[in-house]
């Protein structure tokens, strides 16, 4: 593996990429025995370093260290020493002093897990930082595409939604197209960030011709506040637009694939009867984060680092 | 004091206000230049021996905050006027976002009084061009410039209002200074904090865009155009704005403008590592702009080079990127950091040392910037091959937040004076009298 800490897919190259992938199918075998525990990280510390309240990536953090047998410790900073304006860095080393065996970190604010892992002895696993990375999501988005194509190269990925402000989006260009596989980004032009095409997609603002042939569909959530910052007009026009349904979908492949990083605003980015049935994966994505994130604590906590490592 | 001699002996000699760039000696008396010549007949006083090294006229730098009064833990008077010298600057022109502002002739006096007190270097405050900074009221600028003001700005708080940028303008010609305006449009900024391109769009952080200057620098040069004055841009950093000052010349507009070491220097891809110390406002751009800024220079359209030299301690800066203040420290490092230009060619010695001395002088009306007989002796010694590491923990300013901590530079300030008194001198530190 190419550094001590998991910050940004844009880090790692296609055989780290796959080793990863390797790894969870490993543990996702654990997740369906009676007994879903295995003694590989016992007696590690992992600590749960959430700035920005996330149930679901902690949980599933969560329930990964413990099927390794790590002791998880949640760390919620509203309800502590943070309302006292303890700086960010001052934290994160209080909380390295007590040797934890690797921090996973999420904020709001993009580069933050970088300079928390920069002052820290113990590994960090970035859990999503702004609008920068989420290489957990991205990994187990490939999971589930692994699972269920059996490849990556010669297949096509629209990602739909507000790239912009999007960490999965950004996470997701970098591991399909490293992995082999051809990204699309569709969105209205306010939500396509300046430069996008440099990270190696190609940006459309016309959903009818990002759908055209397309193997995976990735749908991300839109946000009622950037109604505010005069992203897009309402919520009504973007369904329509942008909006995923069943006529849609037609432009894709037959096969097609329905992914969605959670959570789901039915009726808004994906229509009703989409998000609970095939081609929808929303729930296979779920369940293979656990996997695809006990392989990321095994490589990643499971060595005694050291800062030279 | 004032009347020691001082023999300046066997230094490249570079004096833009004479055009001249010849090795020679400068003799320095009663505090001005008495003469400049070749082999000039030694008698008395003390020398420096100059051999191999630049002498120019001390440099002023048209865009400090020296934090004082009201924040003097990031700096003050005194440990911004020993950056000052020991950068090779003899004068220093302070923008007015001190606390309290200074938009009233009795903080100017403070400002002025402290100045004579405590700094090495010479200390041209800039008043505030509306009452508090607010952008809505215009200061009382002739009692102000009276006060001793140079120039008038209100500076990173860009005044929005067009209305009021006009009245502005039109008023600075009663005080006869000039307007500078930090030229960025704030909603088009918004929460932006890197270059809008693709290193924001990498880095995940919010994009401030090259156009949010470029319009403002078209707004104010068209409302300098109906008014009359004199309107001076702050820190240059894109190609648009380049170009609209260069045309608004050709048209016989009144401006003048300044760009900073980092922005000469520096692309956005300095900020891929979320460095705080890479955060600026306006923020490093991309390499066509730094090279349109280098462009500008050498040709003339960006009449100065100026540090933004903003202090801000390192507990402020150890945070989240969109949380931290934006700006770094300058004064220590301008000379090496824009010798690269020399260097690389782009621009002659001569028109170098102008664009430090000659020309920040005439845009505050201040005396400096020549080293003819009879000038003011502010003088600095260059040294433009010495190699050194710099350690901002080491330097004179209060602040650390430099983008070059730790780099080899290539250039250095061996001796400055100020008033015809050696105020720095590599070798034996800042020198007080």
């Amino acid at each position: 593996m190419t550094g001590r800490d998991l910050l940004g897919i844009e880090d790692l190259d296609r055989a780290d990429l796959e080793r990863i992938l390797e790894t969870a199918e490993r543990m996702q075998e654990v997740g369906r025995r009676d007994v879903k525990k295995v003694p590989t990280l016992r007696g590690r510390t992992l600590i749960n370093l959430f700035f920005e309240s996330s149930t679901r990536t902690r949980t599933s953090f969560e329930i990964a260290g413990k099927r390794l047998s790590a002791d998880v410790v949640n760390f919620t900073p509203s309800s502590s020493s943070l309302t006292k304006a303890e700086s960010i860095l001052d934290t994160a080393m209080t909380l390295d002093a007590m040797d934890p065996d690797a921090v996973i970190v999420r904020h709001k604010v993009a580069g933050v897990p970088k300079r928390i892992a920069d002052a820290l002895a113990a590994p960090v696993i970035n859990a999503g930082d702004g609008a920068h990375e989420h290489p957990t999501q991205a990994l187990l988005d490939c999971f589930t595409v692994k699972q269920e194509k059996g490849r990556f190269d010669g297949l096509t990925v629209t990602i739909i939604g507000d790239i912009t402000h999007s960490r999965v989006a950004r996470s997701n260009l970098y591991a399909f197209t490293k992995l082999g596989a051809e990204v699309r980004l569709a969105a209205p032009p306010t939500m396509l960030p300046s430069g996008i095409e440099s990270l190696g997609a190609k940006a459309y603002t016309s959903l009818r011709e990002a759908l055209e042939g397309a193997d995976v569909v990735m749908v991300l959530r839109i946000q009622q506040e950037r109604l505010d910052g005069c992203f897009f007009p309402s919520i009504r026009e973007y369904a329509s637009t942008f909006g995923i349904d069943r006529a849609k979908l037609r432009y894709a492949k037959d096969d097609v694939i329905v992914m969605h990083p959670g959570p789901i605003n039915r009726g808004v980015e994906i229509a009703h009867d989409l998000a609970d049935r095939r081609p929808s994966v929303i729930l296979d994505q779920v369940r293979n984060g656990v996997a695809v994130r006990m392989a990321v604590l095994y490589q990643f906590a499971g060595r005694k680092a050291s800062r030279e490592g | 004091m004032a009347s020691g001699r001082i023999w300046i002996r066997g230094g490249r000699v570079l004096d833009p206000s004479m055009g001249r760039d010849e090795i020679a000696d400068v003799l320095v008396e009663d505090g001005k230049i008495a003469a400049v010549g070749a082999d000039l007949a030694a008698s008395g006083g003390e020398v420096i021996e100059a051999a191999g090294a630049w002498v120019v006229p001390g440099f002023i730098d048209l865009h400090v905050h020296l934090r004082e009064p009201g924040q003097e833990y990031k700096e003050d008077i005194a440990s911004g006027g020993r950056a000052a010298v020991a950068g090779g600057f003899s004068a220093v022109v302070c923008m007015a976002n001190t606390q309290p502002v200074n938009d009233d002739p009795s903080v100017t006096e403070y400002i002025l009084d402290r100045a004579r007190q405590e700094s090495p270097a010479r200390v041209y405050p800039v008043g505030a061009a509306t009452r508090g900074l607010g952008g809505e009221v215009m200061t009382e600028m002739v009692a102000l410039v009276d006060a001793g003001c140079v120039a008038l700005s209100d500076d990173g708080k860009t005044i929005m209002d067009s209305g009021v940028m006009r009245r502005v303008l039109e008023y600075s010609q009663l005080a006869r200074v000039a307007i500078i305006t930090h030229a960025e449009d704030r909603t088009l900024v918004r929460e932006g904090v890197v270059n809008e391109g693709p290193v924001s769009t990498r880095l995940g952080l919010p994009g401030n865009p090259s156009t949010a200057e470029v319009i403002h620098v078209a707004r104010d040069i068209l409302l300098a155009e109906l008014s009359g004055a004199h309107l001076h841009v702050a820190h240059v950093s894109t190609a648009g704005a380049v170009d609209l000052i260069r045309s608004a010349r050709e048209r016989g507009i009144h401006v003048t403008a300044e760009v900073t070491p980092h922005h000469l220097t520096l692309t956005d891809e300095a900020t891929l590592g979320y460095d705080t110390n890479t955060k600026m406002a306006p923020p490093l751009r991309s390499a066509k702009d730094v090279a349109a800024c280098r462009a500008g220079l050498a040709d003339g359209t960006i009449d100065a080079i100026a540090t933004d030299h903003a202090p801000h301690a390192v507990h402020e800066k150890d945070v989240e990127f969109t949380a931290a203040p934006p700006g770094v420290i300058g004064l220590e490092t301008a000379v090496p950091v824009t010798l690269d230009l020399v260097r690389a060619g782009e621009i002659s010695p001569l028109e170098w040392v102008r664009r430090l001395s000659t020309n920040p002088a005439r845009i505050i009306h201040r005396a400096g910037g020549s080293l003819a007989v009879g000038a003011i002796a502010d003088i600095a010694l260059i040294d433009p091959e010495r190699r050194w590491v710099y350690d901002p923990a080491k330097g004179f300013s209060k602040s650390r937040n430099s983008p070059w901590a730790g780099r080899e530079m290539i250039g250095c300030v061996i001796a400055t004076l100020v008033g015809g008194v050696l105020v720095w001198d590599v070798e034996r530190g800042v020198l007080l009298p």
